[in-house]
C-alpha cells in the first residue's frame, strides 16, 4: 500500500521587543542565569502582569504579513500545567480567541509555489529554560516572559522537504517584518511537528504524533524523514499507533516517547482574570498595517517582472533589502535595468563587502549609477572607462559626468579624427591590411590594437572597427 | 485619655498639634498588643524595630512641618492583612507552605500607603489564603473575636477587625473576595469597605480570586475608613485591571443629609435564614434611616439565591490556577521528591491547609476537560445576570440596604466540619463581589445576651464609595454604636 | 453537570496535592455536597446570557515597550529552598 504523511507544524518564535511580554525585564540572550528576572516574571506572590503594546502590534502585522485576519475581540488565557521552567505553574497565552486566524503562506517549493495554511498565530509567553545535571535540573528564568508567537499551520504539508522550505519562507517573512530576528544559535525559533500517515486516497487523519521542542530546522526534516517511515511500517507490520509525544534524539538519530507527558494533564483552559481583553481600534490597526512589508516572495516575483532581471538577480536583491532598494531607485527612468542589476550587483555589493561599509554610507546616490551606466551605454565612455569612474564615485563620489570630464576619459567617436587614426594604421600595417582584405577578419583586430593605442584609449572601440571595416573591404 | 483608643482622626488631630507623637500613639499599639493580643491572636508577626523607625520618622517629617493636608496618615499606625507583600517582610497568607518567605518588593497599596506617610506595621491573621469566613483556618492558630473570645471574629480578614476592635492599631487594610472585609467588620463591629473593583491595585495583593479580589480598609469610624481609602485607592499601571478613574475626597465628601437618598431593601435577602434579633435590629437600622429623610423601597434582585453557587464556582476556579505557583521552587517551604511531580505533590499535599486543598481541588475539577462548559461558563453566565439584577436595582435606587451577615459571631468550631454551611453564611456579601461593586459595612447595634455587634451592609454603585459613605456617615453620626468599646 | 464521575484521588493529583486517605474520604465527600449544591444553577435559563469574564468593562491595556531594571540574582533566588550557579535546583527532570 503507498502512504501519504499529512504534517502540520507549530513554530514559536520569539518577538522583537526590548522588554518581556509583561514585565519591563529585559528581553536579552545571554545574560547570567536569573539576572533578567523580576518578581513578576518570577512567578512570586501577589505580581500581576501588563501586556506590552509592541507584542501586541508585532503580533497583528505578523497577521497582516500571512495574510491573516485580525479579529475584533481577542483575550488572553491560562494554560495551567506544573512545570519547573513555567514560573507560575500556567502559562498566559490566547486559547480561543487569539489575536490573529486563519491566513497563509506561499513560498516556493521545487519549481513551484505552494501554500501552507495558518490556522493562528497567537501571543503566549516563553518559559524558562531547564539546565540539566547528573542528579538535579537547574532552572533559568531569563527566557520566561519573553514574548513569544505561535504560529500554527493547517496539515497541509506532506514531506520533509516542504516543512524545511515552508519553515524558511517564515523566517524569512518574519525577519523582513522586523518582528523577529529569528536566531536559531540563541533559540529564538523553536517548533512542535505534528505527523500522521494514511493511506494515498483516504480523506480521514491517521493516529498523530507530536515531536515537541525542535529548534532546527535541519533537525525537523531529519525527524520527520525517520517519523514517516516508522509510521508506515508500524503499520506495515500490523501494529497501531498511539497518540502521543515524542522527543526527536538527534545524536541518535531517532524520536523516542517522552516520559514528561506520562503524567496526567488537563490544560484547563480559562480566560486570565488578570488581564482585559483587547478590542483593536481602527486608528491602532492602520499604525501597524504601515509596518506592513513587501514579502519576499512578492518582491521576487516583482523584481523578475517589472525588471526582466534573472531570477538569481532578484533573489540577491530579495536577500539583501537595502541593496534592492537601492537598485530601484538606480532603475527609476532607465531602459537598461539589466546592466544596472550587473553593475549594483557585482560592483557595488562587492566593493562594499571588501570595504565594510553599509550602504547607508556611500558618498554617492542611486542616480549615479542610472548615469554612469547610461553613459556607457551611449558609448561617451568605455566599460573600463566606466569602471574608472566608478571607482572614483565609490572613493569620493561626485558625478559619473563630471568625472569623466576631470579626468578626459570621453570616447573619440569623431569620425574625421577617428578615419585619419584607421588610415595611419593601415599605411603603417601593410601585412595586416592585405590580410584584411583577403579575407583574414581576424587580423584586423591587430589594427584595431593600433588605433586604440595611437587614441590613447580613448578611440570608440565599436566605430573603429567599422571604419577599419569600411576602409579595408570597402 | 486612652491613646489607643483614639480615631484615625483624633491622632492626625494630635499629631499635627504635637500633643501626641507617631511613637507615642505607635508604642500605645505595641503596649496594647502585649496586653490583649495573647488572647486575641491578631498578630502573626510583628517588627518591633521597623514599626518605631517608621514613626520615629514620620515625628522627624512632622517636625519639619509636614501636614496631614499633603500625607493624610502621617505617623498613622495601620496594621496589614498578611496577604500584602511589604519589601524584606514576611507574608505568609497565614499558610504554611510560604515558609520564611520575605516579600523582594513592595506592593502598590503599601507604597501608597507609605506616600501617605502611614506607619505600616504587623501581618495580622486571616483565613489561610483569605479562603474563609471564620479566621479559623489559619496555620498560625485561630483570631479570637474581642466581644467574646469563643467566637470567631469572621474572615477572611479576621486579623483585620479584630485588631482595630482591640485597639491593637488605628485602622486596617484587608481585602474581600467574598465579603471578606465586611463580614468580620459586621462581627467585631468595626466599618469596613470593599471599594469597587479596579478602584484599588491589586499589585502586591497574594491573589485569592483575581476577578472578585479586592482591597479595602477597615477602621472603628466611617471618616477613619473614608481617610483610609483615599490613600490607598487610585489607578495602578501596574494593575491591568485598575480603573483610571479620579479618585474623590471621601472623607470632604462625607455630610449628614439623606434628603432624596433613596435606599433598595432587597426582598430576596430577607427570606429565611436571619437571626431574628439580627432582624430586629436591622429593622431599627432601616427605621432610623427613615427618620433621617431617606426613602425605603422595596426591591428586587431575582438571582441572589444563586450568587453562593456562581461564587464558589468562579473564585475556586481562579484560584487553582492562582495558588498554582507555591510549589517549592522557587520560594516557600519545600517537601522534596525523588521527581518535580512528586516534589510538588508533597510540598502541597503538606504545605496547604484543608480548606485551601477543597477549594483548589473543586476550581480544578470545574475547570477539566469536560466540566468547563457546565461549570464555568454557566458560572460566568449567571454571573452577568447578578450583575443584571444589580444594575437594574440601582438605576432605581441610590445604595441597597441589608444585614451584612444573617447572624452575629458564631463559636470557634461550630462550622468547620460543614464547609458549605459555612460557605452559605456569605450569602449576603458575595453578589457585591460578582458584580464588582461597593460595599460598606458598619456596626448598626448589638445583641443583648451576649453582646454581640450587628453589621448593617450598603451596597452601591460601581465608583460610587464616596456617596456610600456618606449614606453610612449619616447613619453612624445619628445612632451610638461607633463608639461603643470593648472591655479587654 | 453530573458529578457522580468526581474522582478525587484523579483531580487532586492534576492540582499537585497529595491526599492521605483519611482527607480523600473526608473532603471527596465534602466536595460532593458542594458539587451537588452548586447542581443549583441548573435551574437557570442561560441560552442568551453572555458569560461575564470581568468586573469592570476595560479592554486594550497595555504598557510600553520599556526596559525597567531587573532584580539582582541573590535578590532572585533569596526565598529558593536550593540553588546552585544561579539557578532553582529542582530534582532532575526526565523528558
Amino acid at each position: 500500500m503507498e502512504y501519504e504523511a499529512v504534517i502540520g507544524l507549530e513554530t514559536h518564535c520569539q518577538l522583537k521587543t526590548k522588554s518581556k511580554m509583561f514585565c519591563g525585564c529585559a528581553n536579552e540572550f545571554g545574560a547570567d542565569p536569573n539576572t533578567n528576572v523580576c518578581p513578576v516574571c518570577l512567578g512570586m506572590p501577589g505580581v500581576l502582569p501588563v501586556p506590552n503594546e509592541l507584542a501586541l502590534q508585532l503580533t497583528a502585522l505578523t497577521g497582516y504579513l500571512l495574510n491573516c485576519e485580525v479579529p475584533e475581540f481577542a483575550k488572553f488565557d491560562r494554560k495551567n500545567y506544573f512545570y519547573p521552567d513555567v514560573c507560575k505553574d500556567y502559562q498566559i497565552t490566547q486559547f480561543d480567541f487569539p489575536s490573529t486566524t486563519t491566513g497563509y503562506v506561499d513560498f516556493e517549493f521545487g519549481s513551484k509555489i505552494e501554500r501552507v495554511r495558518i490556522t493562528r498565530a497567537h501571543l503566549e509567553e516563553d518559559v524558562g529554560k531547564n539546565n540539566h545535571f547528573d542528579q538535579h535540573s537547574g532552572v533559568d528564568f531569563n527566557r520566561a516572559g519573553v514574548p513569544l508567537l505561535e504560529i500554527v499551520s493547517e496539515p497541509d504539508i506532506s514531506s520533509a522537504d516542504m516543512a524545511y522550505d515552508y519553515l524558511n519562507a517564515l523566517k524569512d517573512i518574519l525577519i523582513y517584518g522586523g518582528i523577529s530576528d529569528c536566531d536559531m544559535e540563541k533559540g529564538m525559533v523553536r517548533c512542535d511537528v505534528n505527523i500522521s500517515v494514511r493511506p494515498k486516497g483516504v480523506t480521514e487523519l491517521g493516529t498523530k504524533v507530536e515531536i515537541k521542542n525542535m529548534n532546527t530546522f535541519s533537525g525537523v526534516r531529519r525527524a520527520i524523514n525517520y517519523e514517516v517511515p516508522r509510521q508506515i511500517e508500524t503499520l506495515e507490520s500490523g501494529g497501531t499507533l498511539v497518540q502521543e509525544t515524542r522527543r526527536w534524539d538527534d545524536d541518535a538519530g531517532m524520536t523516542e516517547t517522552m516520559r514528561s507527558k506520562e503524567h496526567a494533564h488537563d490544560y484547563r483552559y480559562f480566560p486570565e482574570p488578570d488581564l482585559m481583553p483587547l478590542r483593536p481600534s481602527e486608528a491602532w490597526l492602520e499604525e501597524v498595517r504601515k509596518h506592513v512589508v513587501e514579502l519576499p516572495l512578492a518582491r521576487k516575483q516583482r523584481f523578475i517582472q517589472d525588471y526582466n532581471i534573472p531570477a538569481q538577480d532578484a533573489e540577491v536583491f530579495v536577500g539583501n533589502v537595502s541593496l534592492g532598494d537601492f537598485f530601484e531607485k538606480a532603475v527609476d527612468g532607465s531602459k537598461n535595468a539589466k546592466t544596472i542589476a550587473n553593475w549594483v550587483i557585482n560592483n557595488l555589493q562587492a566593493r562594499l563587502v571588501e570595504s565594510e561599509l553599509t550602504i547607508d554610507e556611500l558618498k554617492f546616490g542611486p542616480e549615479a549609477i542610472r548615469e554612469l551606466v547610461e553613459i556607457i551605454d551611449v558609448g561617451e565612455i568605455s566599460n573600463k572607462g566606466g569602471q574608472e569612474v566608478f571607482t572614483e564615485l565609490f572613493n569620493n563620489g561626485g558625478s559619473p559626468k563630471a568625472i569623466v570630464d576631470a579626468r578626459g576619459l570621453a570616447q573619440v567617436s569623431d569620425s574625421g579624427e577617428l578615419d585619419k587614426w584607421c588610415r595611419d594604421a593601415i599605411d603603417a600595417n601593410p601585412g595586416p591590411a592585405d590580410d584584411v582584405r583577403n579575407g583574414r577578419e581576424n587580423a584586423i583586430n591587430f589594427l584595431k590594437g593600433q588605433v586604440m593605442k595611437a587614441s590613447r584609449g580613448k578611440a570608440n572601440p565599436q566605430m573603429v572597427g567599422e571604419t577599419l571595416f569600411k576602409l579595408l573591404k570597402g | 485619655m486612652i491613646l489607643h483608643e483614639l480615631t484615625i482622626g483624633e491622632l492626625t488631630a494630635k499629631l499635627a498639634s504635637k500633643e501626641v507623637s507617631s511613637r507615642e500613639a505607635m508604642l500605645a499599639c505595641l503596649d496594647r498588643i502585649d496586653a490583649v493580643d495573647n488572647r486575641i491572636n491578631a498578630f502573626i508577626s510583628l517588627d518591633r524595630e521597623d514599626a518605631l523607625g517608621q514613626a520615629e520618622a514620620a515625628d522627624a517629617a512632622l517636625a519639619k512641618g509636614a501636614s496631614h493636608n499633603e500625607q493624610s496618615l502621617l505617623g498613622v499606625p495601620v496594621s496589614l492583612k498578611d496577604i500584602f507583600c511589604v519589601k524584606n517582610q514576611p507574608a505568609n497568607c497565614a499558610s504554611k507552605i510560604l515558609g520564611d518567605f520575605l516579600s523582594p518588593y513592595d506592593g502598590s497599596v503599601v507604597q501608597k500607603l507609605k506616600q501617605a506617610g502611614a506607619v505600616i506595621f504587623g501581618r495580622v491573621n486571616m483565613d489561610e489564603f483569605a479562603m474563609g469566613s471564620s479566621t479559623e483556618n489559619s496555620a498560625f492558630g485561630r483570631t479570637c473575636n474581642p466581644w467574646d473570645l469563643e467566637r470567631v471574629p469572621g474572615g477572611s480578614s479576621g486579623g483585620c477587625a479584630a485588631s482595630v476592635v482591640a485597639q491593637e492599631c488605628f485602622g486596617s487594610i484587608g481585602t474581600d473576595t467574598g465579603g471578606s472585609i465586611r463580614q468580620p467588620s459586621a462581627l467585631c463591629g468595626c466599618v469596613g469597605i470593599k471599594p469597587t473593583y479596579g478602584r484599588v491595585s491589586r499589585f502586591g495583593v497574594i491573589a485569592f480570586a483575581s476577578s472578585l479580589d479586592q482591597v479595602g480598609p477597615m477602621a472603628r469610624n466611617v471618616h477613619d475608613t473614608a481617610a483610609l481609602l483615599g490613600a490607598i485607592a487610585g489607578h495602578d499601571p501596574k494593575d491591568s485591571t485598575s480603573v483610571p478613574a479620579e479618585v474623590p475626597d471621601y472623607v470632604g465628601g462625607l455630610d449628614v443629609n439623606l434628603d432624596g437618598i433613596k435606599l433598595g431593601l432587597p426582598k430576596e435577602f430577607l427570606g429565611a435564614g436571619i437571626d431574628p434579633e439580627v432582624q430586629s435590629i436591622f429593622d431599627a437600622a432601616v427605621r432610623q434611616y427613615e427618620a433621617l429623610g431617606a426613602e425605603i423601597q422595596e426591591i428586587s434582585l431575582p438571582h441572589t439565591e444563586y450568587g453562593v453557587a456562581t461564587y464558589y464556582i468562579l473564585a475556586t476556579a481562579e484560584a487553582s490556577a492562582n495558588l498554582a505557583r507555591f510549589d517549592g521552587v522557587r520560594y516557600g517551604d519545600r517537601v522534596e521528591g525523588d521527581d518535580p511531580f512528586a516534589l510538588y505533590c508533597n510540598t502541597r499535599g503538606k504545605g496547604f491547609g484543608d480548606e485551601v486543598k477543597r477549594r483548589i481541588i473543586l476550581g480544578t475539577y470545574v475547570l477539566s476537560s469536560g466540566y468547563y462548559d457546565a461549570y464555568y461558563i454557566r458560572a460566568q453566565k449567571v454571573r452577568s445576570l447578578i450583575k443584571q439584577d444589580f444594575d437594574q436595582a440601582l438605576e432605581k435606587v441610590d445604595a441597597l440596604i441589608t444585614p451584612t451577615v444573617p447572624y452575629t459571631a458564631f463559636k470557634a468550631g461550630e462550622k468547620t466540619d460543614d464547609p458549605l454551611q459555612m460557605y452559605l453564611s456569605d450569602i449576603f456579601t458575595i453578589s457585591c463581589n460578582l458584580t464588582g461593586t461597593c460595599g460598606v459595612s458598619l456596626p448598626c447595634g448589638f445583641t443583648s445576651s451576649p453582646k454581640l455587634p450587628v453589621g448593617l451592609q450598603l451596597l452601591g454603585k460601581p465608583f460610587g464609595e464616596q456617596e456610600l459613605l456618606k449614606i453610612a456617615y449619616a447613619y453612624e453620626q445619628a445612632t451610638p454604636w461607633h463608639k461603643e468599646r470593648v472591655m479587654l | 453537570m453530573s458529578n457522580s464521575d468526581f474522582d478525587i484521588k484523579y483531580v487532586a493529583n492534576l492540582a499537585r496535592i497529595r491526599l492521605t486517605s483519611d482527607q480523600e474520604a473526608r473532603l471527596g465527600s465534602q466536595l460532593g455536597d458542594i458539587l451537588g449544591y452548586i447542581k443549583k444553577l441548573e435551574e437557570l435559563d442561560i441560552s442568551n446570557v453572555e458569560p461575564m469574564a470581568h468586573a469592570v468593562p476595560l479592554h486594550n491595556v497595555m504598557r510600553a515597550d520599556q526596559v525597567q531594571p531587573s532584580i539582582t540574582n541573590e535578590e532572585a533566588l533569596a526565598n529558593a529552598p536550593k540553588t546552585a550557579n544561579g539557578l532553582f535546583i529542582v530534582p532532575k527532570i526526565v523528558e
